[in-house]
């Protein structure tokens, strides 16, 4: 469904992304993974049209999206979501997911029936029409989640939406992005939760300083040497300890 | 005709060089603040009008020539420019871009209904006892006035030049332009020197206005006048560049003079808001686009 | 739904009070300065549609007003040609103005101060060329003929102009009123919001945003021909005046950016303050000083103008506070 061919980008001296391959097939679930500044978020924006690969292809369902603009993307089915949460802050709740569902329909009627279904979805009913700056991290990771899929995605790219979460609203959003992938959405996320993405993931890829180091499956990739390495030496040994 | 125009063209751009260092000295307070503050003073035109209406008085009834009173205006501007970021734009504005352009928009409006309410709308010029001696250059004569603000100018953006290089204030503010959170992290009173910036920045309007008075006229609406002018001189040379401002300065003041020598008086006018445009549409970072 | 009916009700009753009202009012003053209020609520609620809905500032909001009273005189004094149809000339003109300046500006993805200043740039360049080229009468300026009649759209009672202003100003207030439950008016609100998200979100933001200025321009080109065939004499500082690009954004600002009623009520509060400040003191500027003192004031205390003002105290829970904390999108 999406494929990745040799795509780089440098900011200045920076290598932020470094000929990555990958690949994301129809009905999965595919975690990127990967210390803090590892190229993830870039790789994501360069998929979704928000920057341009200096070198590279990147094709979605066999066609090329390469500069294309976001909303094109959006259009053709792959929509990301934002690790720093970037919520309409003066609207409601229900608002926020209308901009979402309007993408495939201009009726404010049906947009607002999209909206509520979407917000039933991912829990967000109660807070229908709460101001968005009022909510919580949680809710604002959800709101991203929520906005993204009215547009009705073939393809999610969901930017670490469980940072800053705690436990039990972790398990709420595994189960969410779970009945999500079961209604027929394809998953391509980033994540550090090592348990969600041990429990979520069909296979993963390991991004380091811009580099694809290891790919398969998540316990497999865990285990992988380098990989182990990459977070040792970026400190975040726990983080693998306690998803292992 | 032409051949008129081409051999006056040698004095159009001396003439646009002298005005051009002033226009400088004007940007320059420009692009100090927005290269410190990332904000865009709109009043800017009208403080200067203030400043041409202070050296006017001083002159009228104190008969304190207007380059003498460089060495007041200017303090006083900058104590000015201080206050009135300290207590009035800072707080009023909670940091929002657009709010801080509305804001001194507010308050350009003030000050030019303030002159008309206070001063009336009439042109007003000084008579200098030299004001009509010049050099004579062979092809033109340069009156004194212009010869004096021009190497005035000069001289004020070598001060401020070494200001900003040489003491520990202009370090600081240095240092808040390049990294605003890591100035604040070793201990720099950012807001502190923000108003401080603000400051400079009007008192260059200051030193600017006693040097544009001899030279030029003031009403309340030659502010106005400069509000384009400034901006696209800032935008020209790169929003917050000092050698982009000195550069810009001249290059408007020659194209100025000389767009009006070759398309005349009304359509010569049209060269600032055309070269804004163009700039800021095909090159919006400026010939030197660079941090102060 | 009931809400929503009892509030239509209100609104057709107003605007019922304000059709009858000539007839109460014997005073040419009073309908004057109402025909000026309408007038002025027109054109900020043409200012309000790009930036109180779609968040882009102008300065230069004058230039539409400008280039359509130019189109329809132009029209009128060289080929004679109707200023009831000519109106709709200046519209088109104005739109295709607003096409131009809007590609342009944000094609190149200027917003914030630069959007703002870069139209005042063109509103000075439209004032030069007007004064620079000879079909505009120049510097002279044009001068129009009286000759009432609707198909002049002239008229010998203020009243006439009264309606005039008035049915612009409905339009005005219809159009926003669809705004306020359509897709486009949806997107653009996004727009303000969130660029990023919005684009993320498949709206298509260089269309949503030129189509808004377009919008702008062409109500702009309506008021064009109104003041025009009002006062019968145009020359560039008044066709390009940067004083009522300040008005415009100033009466919506005061009355609140990005809601229906935001331009009417700051131009009926500016105007009245205007109105008594020369009451007592008829001094040129005092007036404007105390519109820069508002604009102050409401920037830093009540940043959704008037109406916002109201409605917090109506209900305090609801947080629509416009200076929200912008943080930047990590793409
Ligand atoms: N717009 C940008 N300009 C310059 N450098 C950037 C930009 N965006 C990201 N970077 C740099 O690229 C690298 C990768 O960043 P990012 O993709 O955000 O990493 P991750 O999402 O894996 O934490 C980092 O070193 C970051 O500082
Ligand atoms: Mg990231």
């Amino acid at each position: 469904m999406l494929k990745v061919n040799n795509v780089t980008k440098r900011f200045g001296g920076l290598v932020a992304v470094s000929s990555v391959d990958l690949e994301v097939n129809e009905k999965e679930i595919v975690s990127l993974i990967g210390p803090n500044g590892a190229g993830k978020t870039t790789l994501f924006a360069m998929v979704a049209g928000f920057l341009k690969a200096d070198e590279g292809k990147v094709d979605f369902e066999n066609a090329s999206v390469l500069g294309m603009r976001p909303h094109q993307i959006c259009k053709l089915g792959m929509v990301r979501t934002f690790q720093i949460t970037q919520p309409f802050a003066g609207l409601t709740t229900l608002e926020n997911i209308m901009v979402g569902a309007y993408s495939n329909t201009s009726e404010t009627d049906l947009a607002r029936t999209k909206a509520e279904e979407v917000a039933e979805v991912v829990g967000m009913t109660s807070l229908l029409n709460q101001g968005a700056d009022g909510l919580t991290v949680a809710g604002r990771k959800r709101l991203e989640l929520a906005r993204a899929l009215a547009t009705d995605p073939k393809l999610l790219l969901l930017d670490e939406v469980m940072a800053g979460l705690n436990p039990t609203e972790i398990d709420d959003i595994v189960t969410v992005i779970k009945g999500i992938r079961d209604r027929g959405v394809t998953i391509f996320l980033i994540e550090h939760v090592m348990k969600a993405v041990m429990n979520l993931s069909d296979r993963t890829y390991v991004l380091n300083d811009g580099k694809l180091i290891a790919s398969g499956t998540p316990s497999s990739v865990a285990e992988d040497p380098q990989v182990i390495e990459a977070y040792l030496g970026h400190g975040a040994a726990e983080a693998m300890a306690e998803g292992a | 005709m032409i051949s008129a125009s081409l051999s006056m063209l040698p004095a159009a751009i001396i003439n646009g060089l002298m005005y051009g260092a002033i226009y400088a000295l004007v940007a320059l307070g420009l692009t100090l603040i927005y290269g410190v503050l990332h904000i865009i003073n709109f009043a800017h035109g009208a403080m200067l009008m203030l400043a041409l209406y202070a050296a006017f008085f001083l002159f009228h009834l104190f008969n304190i020539d207007p380059y003498f009173s460089i060495l007041i205006v200017t303090p006083c501007a900058g104590i000015f420019g201080y206050m009135i970021y300290r207590y009035g734009i800072g707080p009023l504005a909670k940091g929002k871009d657009q709010n801080i352009l509305l804001i001194t928009l507010g308050l350009s409006i003030i000050i030019e209904n303030g002159a008309l309410f206070f001063f009336s709308g009439d042109q007003q010029t000084v008579n200098l006892s030299y004001g009509f001696e010049a050099f004579d250059l062979g092809f033109m004569y340069l009156s004194y006035p212009k010869v004096i603000s021009f190497f005035a100018a000069l001289l004020m953006c070598a001060i401020l030049w070494a200001a900003m290089s040489l003491t520990d204030m202009g370090r600081a503010i240095r240092a808040v332009a390049k990294e605003r959170q890591g100035a604040r992290l070793v201990g720099i009173n950012v807001e502190r020197i923000f108003a401080v910036t603000f400051g400079i920045g009007i008192a260059c309007l200051g030193a600017a206005g006693c040097m544009m008075l001899p030279i030029f006229y003031v009403d309340p609406y030659t502010g106005n006048i400069f509000v384009l002018v400034a901006f696209t001189i800032v935008v020209l040379g790169g929003m917050g560049s000092v050698v982009g401002a000195l550069v810009g300065g001249f290059i408007i003041g020659i194209t100025e003079s000389v767009g009006g020598l070759l398309l005349g008086e009304s359509l010569g006018q049209i060269g600032i808001s055309l070269i804004f445009i163009l700039i800021l549409i095909f090159r919006p970072t400026g010939l030197f686009g660079s941090k102060v | 739904m009931t809400n929503f009916r009892n509030h239509l009700y209100f609104l057709l009753l107003g605007a019922l009070a304000l059709i009858v009202l000539p007839y109460f009012i014997s005073s040419r003053f009073y309908i004057d300065v109402l025909t000026l209020i309408f007038f002025t609520a027109y054109l900020g609620q043409s200012w309000n549609i790009l930036g109180g809905y779609a968040g882009q500032f102008s300065f230069g909001g004058v230039m539409f007003f400008g280039t359509g009273a130019y189109v329809s005189s132009i029209l009128l004094t060289t080929f004679g040609f109707p200023p009831i149809f000519g109106i709709f000339l200046a519209i088109l003109g104005g739109a295709f103005l607003g096409l131009i300046v809007g590609y342009m500006s944000f094609r190149s993805g200027l917003k914030g101060s630069y959007f703002a200043l870069i139209t005042l740039a063109f509103a000075e360049l439209l004032r030069v060329l007007a004064n620079s080229v000879e079909f505009t009468g120049g510097g002279v300026g044009l001068f129009l003929t009286y000759a009432p009649g609707l198909s002049n759209l002239q008229f010998e009672s203020p009243v006439g102009f009264y309606y005039f202003a008035l049915i612009l100003m409905f339009i005005s207030i219809a159009i926003v009123y669809w705004l306020e439950s359509s897709r486009f008016g949806a997107q653009l609100v996004a727009i303000r919001e969130n660029e990023d998200a919005a684009e993320a979100l498949g709206i298509n933001t260089l269309k949503c945003k030129i189509y808004a200025i377009m919008i702008m321009g062409a109500m702009g080109g309506a008021a064009g021909t109104f003041y025009a065939q009002k006062y019968l004499y145009l020359d560039p500082p008044i066709a390009y005046s940067i004083h009522l690009s300040v008005e415009m954004l100033l009466v919506t600002i005061v009355g609140g950016m990005g809601t229906i009623f935001g331009p009417l009520v700051g131009a009926f509060v500016l105007h009245t303050v205007n109105e008594i400040a020369r009451h007592f003191i008829d001094t040129p500027g005092l007036s404007l000083i105390v519109y820069g003192l508002i604009l102050i004031i409401i920037i830093g205390y009540l940043p959704n103008g008037l109406i916002g003002a109201f409605k917090k105290k109506e209900k305090k829970s609801d947080s629509t506070s416009l200076d929200k904390k912008t943080s930047r999108g990590d793409s």
